[in-house]
């Protein structure tokens, strides 16, 4: 890989081809099994010479790990930039858990967390008594109960499967 | 249109912050711990967006004063006069009855508000508050269950319940109040109606406490929904003791870095 001036186009290109690279390495903090790419954070990186800008997206408004996944985004950038790398946030367009991508779903579930159903696109919701068959990650059945709406994080519910009676955690559509 | 703007943004971060204060209250003291960690879970969205408002605030400050002041300041260095919360989500959380009370009959005025604002015609307010909206979904569906759970619940959590609705009733109005700050903000599409929120609120408040077999408070006379509430600097004497409690430590150590 060529560090140095990258003045062409087709060197800013693989200035950005690296810094994708290694973002896809950045590994979400809580999340260690899926990384920061596959959940849709990363949305752009533009290499304009000397400089790579990186666009995330935050997922929860309060979510702690924001400022620790910037951090690990411009380190990781850092590495591999021919120059300056600066991290932007978007908040649009709102970030929705249907941007994680398909191959990280399988990692969530082996991981032990549930991943998330279809996000729902519906406007007002005051009660919903609803059930959502959610499988449950240890052994696969659909007999599984809501304990709490809110988990460890604000992106995970807490669930317990009738079956096998085991806790996990469901990472909600968002 | 700035100065208001900003007074307006305000009024926005400061009933998050407000009210994400009052959740943090009850860290390790929640009935039970899924509700510790849900409350604390909201407070935590809350916060969150407080910060986003705020961050959009001083942006919009320094337009018209020259310099804007940054999150922790706004936050942590104004008076209780200079804070534009409502009324409603300054009160005391009580018992878990009160909490909840307060708690739905906000966030059915915050979804409403919020999804009114996506359509902003500032394209920041629409942003922050089309992501702010996907939480506060889940805010109002948990606070609405819990009226439901707790209304028609056993003798003692439907009495609570009901006192506690009627004591907060009188606050409700402030939320559909639309004053010189916030009117010409309408009139440019840039702020939510309030006026226009309160017939969909009523709705399905209604609706919620008929599902909850609590009876709909008859009190008309609205704390706040006169010339002088929350949103203008007025407020009730439990908010400058939780400032005082928010506030201590950076005031007392203003130079600390994180």
């Amino acid at each position: 890989m060529v560090i140095g001036a990258a003045s062409s186009p087709a060197a800013s290109r693989a200035g950005a081809a690296a810094v994708w690279h290694a973002l896809g390495a950045v590994m979400d903090p809580e999340i260690p099994v899926v990384s920061i790419v596959e959940l849709g954070i990363v949305r752009s990186v533009a290499c304009v010479r000397d400089a790579c800008t990186i666009t995330l997206t935050p997922t929860y408004s309060g979510c702690p790990a924001t400022r620790v996944i910037a951090q690990d985004a411009r380190d990781a950038a850092a590495a591999v930039a021919p120059g300056r790398v600066d991290v932007v946030t978007a908040l649009s367009p709102a970030w929705s858990t249907a941007w994680i991508a398909p191959e990280a779903r399988a990692r969530l579930a082996a991981f032990g967390i549930a991943p998330p159903g279809r996000s729902d696109a519906s406007t007002v919701a005051v009660v919903t008594l609803r059930a959502r068959p959610i499988r449950c990650p240890q052994c696969g059945s659909a007999r599984t109960e809501e304990l709490s709406r809110f988990g460890a994080t604000p992106c995970k519910a807490q669930y317990r499967c009738i079956d096998c009676r085991e806790p996990f955690d469901y990472f909600k559509p968002h | 249109m700035n100065p208001r703007l900003f007074e307006y943004l305000l009024r926005l971060a400061d009933n998050d912050l407000v009210l994400a204060q009052r959740l943090g209250e009850w860290v390790g003291k929640g009935p039970v711990l899924e509700e510790d960690i849900a409350s604390t879970n909201v407070g935590l969205d809350l916060l969150g967006q407080a910060r986003l408002w705020f961050a959009y605030a001083g942006e919009v400050e320094a337009r018209f004063a020259g310099r804007g002041r940054s999150e922790d300041e706004l936050a942590f260095f104004r008076e209780e006069k200079d804070f534009r919360n409502l009324l409603l989500v300054e009160q005391p959380n009580g018992n878990y009855a009160d909490t909840i009370a307060r708690q739905y009959l906000f966030d059915q005025w915050h979804v409403l508000a919020l999804g009114a604002l996506s359509a902003s015609a500032d394209a920041r307010i629409a942003a922050i508050a089309a992501k702010a909206h996907k939480e506060v979904r889940y805010h109002v569906e948990r606070s609405s269950q819990w009226v439901i759970r707790l209304g028609d619940g056993t003798d003692v959590s439907h009495a609570r319940m009901q006192d506690a609705i009627d004591a907060l009733w009188m606050y409700t109005g402030e939320m559909f109040t639309v004053d010189a700050v916030e009117r010409p903000l309408v009139e440019a599409g840039v702020a939510a109606d309030n006026a226009a929120l309160a017939a969909p609120w009523h709705a399905a408040v209604r609706s919620v406490l008929a599902q909850a077999a609590l009876a709909l408070p008859t009190d008309t006379w609205m704390q706040g929904a006169h010339a002088r509430g929350g949103k203008q600097g007025a407020h009730s004497e439990f908010l400058s003791r939780m400032l005082a409690e928010m506030q201590v430590l950076p005031r007392t150590y203003p130079q600390a870095r994180w």
